[in-house]
This record gives C-alpha cells, structure tokens and sequence, in this order.
C-alpha cells in the first residue's frame, strides 16, 4: 500500500521533469508540454493530501478540478500563440525568439 | 496722569519709518524728492511722538514702565514676542536716535541733493530708524536680536550705498563679515539665556537670575552677551569696520557710525545690566576692553590725515570710555556719554560732511585751510562739537566725561581713571589739530570754498545747540536727573568731584594748547617730532598694522584651510563619487550579458531565486 510519501515523491520527481524539459528543451511545443507535466504533479499532490489527511471537505478534489479547467484554457491560449509565432518567424524553436535583449 | 495714552501708541514710532521704507521701496522709488519728503515727514512725526512718550515716561519721580507685547514665534521651548518696553532708558535713547535720524535725513537733502538714487538712500534711512527704533523699543532678546541684525544690513546697504567704488563695497563686505563674528557670539548668549532661564523677557530674566548661583556660567553669557557689543560698538579686536565704514556718505557715518547704530551695543550692556553686573570677572574684562580701545583708537586718530577717519577713530575712542565705564558700573554715566556723545558727535561729522561737500570731497586734512571766514556756520559748528568733544565746561561731553572719570575712581579703577584722563588729553589734541589746520591754519584749499546751504547748516545749528545743553540734565544744575532716572539697583553712581573736573579740564586745555602750539603757531614742528619716533609714528600711521595682521590672519588660516579642503573636495569627495559612478557603470556593462533575449534563461534565473529564497526561509525557520 503506497503512502502519502510515495505520492508526493512522484509528484516532485514530475515537477523536476517539468522545471527542466521547461529550462532546456529548445521547441516550443515541448515547453508546453513540460509545463502540463508541472501542473499534473501539482494535481498529484493535492488528491493524495486529501486522500490521507482526513476532512470532510473535498477542497483538494475541487482544485485539481480547477487546475485542469485552467491547463485546458492556458493550452488553447499557448497553441494559438505558438500558431502566432510559427507565422511570424516561420519556426518554433526558441533561439530564433531572443529579440528582447541587451 | 493725562499724558498716559500716548504710551499706547508708542510702537507707531518704531513702525512710522517701516511704513515710510515700504511706501517708497514699493510706490514711489521714481520720485526721489517724494521719498524724501515722505522719509523725513515719517521720522519727524515719530521724533514727536517720542518726545511725548519721553514727556510721558518722566512725568513721575521715579519715571514710568510702561510693557506690552504680542506673540511673534512660538514653539517649545522658544517664545519671542514683538512688544516695547517703556522707561527712562528707552525714552532716552528713543529720543536721541528720532532727533539725530531727523536731523541727518534733513541735511541729506542738500547733501546728497544731486544723487541719482536719492530715493534708495531715503528707503534705506527709514528702514534704518525703523529698525533701530525697534531695536530700542524691544522687551526682549529675541526682538532684540532681530532688529540688531536689521540695523546691521542698512549699515551694510549704506556703506555701499557708492557701490560703483571698489572701496566702498569692500568697506560693506569687511563691515557685515567682521559684524557677523560677534553677532554669532552674541545668539549663542542669547540662545543660553534661553536654554538656562526659559525666557527671553528682560524682566523675567531679571526675576530668574536673582536666585541663581553660577558664576562660571553666567561669565561665559556675559562674555558672549558682550562679544555682540564688541562687533556692534566696534571694540578692539572686532574694530576694523569702522574705519573703512567711512566709505558711505557723509551723513551715514553721523547717523549710524557715529550716534546710534554703533552705541547699540553700549545700549545692549545697559539693557542687561542685571547680567553683566552679576559677574564681577565679566565686568573687569569689559572695562579693561574698553578702555584698551579708548586709548588705543586715540593714540591712531593722533596722526591720520584723513577727516573723516579721525572722527572714526575717535568715535571708537568714545565709545570704548562708555564701555568701560559700564565695566566700572557707572551706567548711567555711561548712558549719558552715550547721549551727548551721539549729539556732538553727529555734529561733527555733519560739520566734516559740509566742509568735504564744499571742497568738491576732498578730505585730506592738510589740502584744506583757513575755512573760517569763507564757512562760518560750519566752523562754529565744529568748534562747538570739538569743544564738547574734548570736554570743555560747561558743554555737555564735560558732564559725561567727568561721570565717567568719576566712576573709574569710585570703583577702585585708578589705573583706568589715569587712562581715562590721558584719552582726554589725546582727544582735545587730536580735535584742536583739525580744527586748527581746517578752520585756521596757513594752508589754503583749492578752488572757491562756499558756505552750504540753509538746508544743511540748520541741522548744524540745531545740533550745536543740543550739544551745548544736553549736559544740563546730568549736571549740579538740574540735581542730577538723569542719574536719577536711568539707574539700576546694581549700578554705582558717583557725582565727579571737584578734583576731577578740574583735572579732567586741564588735561582737554593741554591738548588744546598743544595742537595750538604745534599746528597754528608752529612753536614745535610735527616734523622732528616724529623723526625723533619714527618706529612709533610708523606704527600708529598703519594703525598697529591690525589690518595687515588680519589680512595675513586670513591668508595663513582661511585660505590654507580653504585649499586642504579644496584638495579634500577634488580627491576625497570627487573621487569618491567618480569612483561609484565608475563601478555602477561597469557592473552594467557586465551584468547585461545576463540578459539573452531568451526567456528560459529567465525562468532559470527565476528557479534559482525561489531556491534561495526557500532555503534562507526553511535554515531561517529552523524546519529542517
């Protein structure tokens, strides 16, 4: 039987994942993804504190509820910008999207 | 008892003049002969109501005191009031300085008849007697102080009034700079009067000193109570100014270097008698200051040349007598030296003022002559003054003198008396060798010198009166009234004996007949005399080289200090700034290669701050 420490383990290994595909991946699509990696372990963790710290409120089942309302909302909104920018530049690789600097 | 009211409304005699400054400064300064007549109009209506608050003060034996006063500053720990304090001394001085402002601003009329900015010259005069006038009428220091500095800046405007003369305006410049020093001394006084008594009111502090047992302390307020008078009264070592104050017109020097401005600071010593007079030590170094400079401002006047700078010198001459005679503790003697000096010797500049307007402004003594037949008036002006000057009975500086004589023998003082016998000498020559050489004399001026106008020689007239009998209150004729009415519980008062009078008079006919003997008769030529001391006479001619002193004074210490802060100024302070500026610069120039353009970068910076951060917060919190 996994405990609550077996869950938030996977949950942070998941973030990690995230935080780094996010810091080096090059291709905009894999940012993206990365970043729904990072909302998923956040989602982990919240069911299984509510899974074993007893309440009678299910507020950890209703917010891993809002972060996918809010994933899917932040997806279309990335996926249009990402259109936008393939447009502009013709490529979705993030060393061509350095014009902000020195 | 009807005179009473007038009292109440004596505060319009300090305000009239302001009125008139401001009435001409504002609206009428295109019209010079306007603002003349309406300057002279003010001060001739406030010179009345001064004589009828002086009716008033003195219409009862012990003479009235009449105080009123209305907020003008307060904050914790610090009240000034605007007010006016009424009595004998106040009444006194209200009317010398009303008369002589009156006398002098008409004078100014044929004086200054052709001068391009007559209208400033008579803005100034007002605000000038407004401000002393308030300066008199003041109950307490910090109204007191107020009106001090304002006399000091219309001194100042006044001095340079020929601002296009380099002299003149260095004159101003070295008159406020050399006034400033003692006018600092002077607040910190000021200032500890109010840190240690809570108050500034003459009265209060007259009632809170009385128990108070502090000698060292109130020394040092003394002192620095005293260096205000120094500076103001032109005291050695603060007497440099007035001498090359003598740059401003002819009638400013009568007014407010020679009669009013200049005794405030003998006025001050009497206004706070109650303090000086607490502290024996305090009144010894006064006395012994003055003194010093009666003889030493003497010993100068016995060998310049130039008019107007002899009557300079010897104005501080006599007013160092009247401050040692208030070290001695003969105020009152003091205050009526004060009183007929400020009326003769205002005569005698006006006199000079009319001889230099004659002579095209010439005012080398020995490039004038036998002036008597061609300016009548003018002489016997003079000669009065210089005859009273000298102390010659029954004119009025006789009186004064000799109660000033008479107090430094009355209080132990002989070794003061002697030098006040032998300054009496020294004046009587140094007057009778101008009179003398100017009036009399074998040289003959240049040109066709003329009698001045009415306008000028009615003031001198006037004046020459005054100085005839104003003595009269303080003689055996009129019992002494005046000692009697300016008089505080702590002053001595001693009448001069007959040995005095006697004395005191043959050492003014010794210095007559000296300057007779060697200027009009040539019995003893000034030549040898001075090849016989050429050292001394050296000296004295570059007056004891205190000029100099101070000008190398000021190159050694003001100006080496000016360049080591100079030199800290352009390699500490400078480099400093340079150097931060520097260092920010270059960090830019460094740290925005941080910034690529690529918002992963950001992020990963970002990730590194949040690290940090909950590090510091989890070791901080002792969680792990």
């Amino acid at each position: 039987m996994p405990s609550l420490s077996h869950y938030l383990l996977l949950a942070a290994v998941l973030f990690g994942i995230g935080v780094y595909g996010v810091l080096s991946r090059r291709n905009v699509i894999a940012v993206l993804m990365s970043v729904e990696l990072m909302l998923n372990a956040v989602n982990i963790n919240f069911i299984a504190v509510m899974k074993f710290v007893p309440s009678d409120r299910h507020v950890g089942q209703v917010f891993a509820l809002f972060v996918i309302v809010v994933a899917a909302a932040e997806v279309a909104v990335g996926l249009a910008l990402i259109i936008a920018m393939y447009r502009h530049k013709k490529s979705v690789n993030l060393n061509d999207f350095n014009l902000l600097k020195w | 008892m009807g005179s009473k009211w007038i009292l109440e409304y004596a505060w319009l005699i300090a305000f009239l003049p302001f009125l008139a400054f401001a009435i001409i400064g504002l609206y009428l300064h295109r019209w010079p002969k306007i603002s003349a007549y309406l300057s002279i109009a003010s001060i001739g209506i406030s010179s009345l109501l001064a004589l009828g608050t002086a009716f008033a003060v003195f219409s009862t034996k012990e003479g009235v005191v009449y105080e009123a006063a209305m907020r003008w500053l307060d904050m914790p720990g610090l009240r000034v009031d605007m007010g006016m304090l009424l009595d004998p001394l106040a009444a006194v001085m209200l009317m010398v300085v009303t008369v002589v402002a009156l006398l002098v601003q008409i004078y100014s009329l044929g004086y200054m008849h052709d001068e391009p900015g007559l209208a400033s010259y008579y803005a100034y005069q007002s605000l000038f007697a407004g401000s002393m006038l308030g300066l008199v009428l003041a109950n307490n220091f910090g109204q007191l102080y107020v009106f001090w500095e304002l006399v000091g800046v219309c001194s100042y405007f006044l001095i340079g009034f020929w601002f296009g003369r380099n002299s003149a305006k260095e004159a101003a410049k070295k008159a406020f700079i050399t006034n400033r020093v003692g006018d600092f001394a002077f607040l910190l006084g000021i200032l500890f009067l109010q840190l240690l008594f809570g108050s500034l009111n003459y009265g209060s502090l007259a009632t809170a000193l009385e128990g108070y047992n502090h000698p060292a302390t109130l020394l040092i307020v003394a002192l620095l109570l005293f260096g205000g008078s120094i500076g103001k009264s032109a005291q050695f070592p603060l007497h440099v100014w007035l001498p090359d104050a003598m740059e401003g017109p002819t009638p400013v020097s009568a007014l407010i270097h020679a009669a009013t401005m200049v005794a405030a600071g003998v006025y001050l010593i009497a206004r706070a008698f109650f303090i000086f007079s607490s502290s024996s030590e305090a009144m010894l170094i006064i006395a012994v200051v003055g003194g010093f400079t009666a003889l030493f401002a003497a010993s100068i006047a016995l060998v310049l040349n130039d008019i107007k700078r002899i009557l300079a010198y010897s104005t501080l001459s006599q007013l160092g007598y009247m401050i040692m005679a208030m070290g001695t503790g003969a105020m009152s003697a003091s205050m009526f030296h004060l009183m007929t000096h400020a009326f003769f010797k205002s005569l005698l500049f006006l006199a000079a003022g009319s001889v230099i307007h004659a002579l095209a402004n010439e005012q080398d003594i020995f490039k004038m002559g036998n002036l008597y037949h061609k300016m009548p008036v003018t002489a016997g002006a003079f000669i009065v003054g210089a005859l009273s000057l000298s102390g010659i009975p029954p004119l009025s500086g006789f009186w004064s003198k000799d109660e000033i004589l008479a107090g430094a023998l009355g209080s132990g003082h002989i070794i003061l008396y002697l030098l006040g016998l032998m300054v009496a000498l020294m004046t009587a020559f140094y007057m009778f060798r101008l009179v003398f050489v100017v009036f009399f004399g074998s040289n003959q001026a240049e040109g066709n010198p003329h009698e001045s106008p009415w306008i000028m020689t009615a003031p001198l007239a006037i004046l020459a009166g005054v100085s005839v009998v104003a003595g009269l209150p303080g003689s055996p004729l009129m019992k002494y009234a005046f000692g009697h009415y300016i008089n505080t519980p702590a002053a001595l008062h001693v009448q001069p004996g007959l040995l005095t009078m006697i004395l005191s008079t043959l050492f003014a006919l010794a210095g007559i007949g000296l300057a007779w003997a060697m200027y009009q008769q040539k019995l003893l030529e000034p030549r040898l005399l001075v090849g016989k001391v050429p050292k001394l006479y050296k000296l004295l001619i570059n007056r004891y080289y205190i000029d100099e002193f101070y000008a190398w004074l000021v190159a050694r210490v003001v100006d080496k200090s000016a360049a080591w802060l100079f030199w800290a100024d352009i390699n500490i302070v400078n480099r400093l700034v340079n150097n931060i500026a520097f260092f920010t610069g270059r960090s830019g120039e460094t740290l925005r290669y941080t910034e690529d353009g690529q918002v992963q970068s950001y992020a990963l910076y970002m990730l590194g701050g949040i690290v940090v951060i909950l590090a510091a917060a989890l070791y901080l919190s002792d969680v792990i």
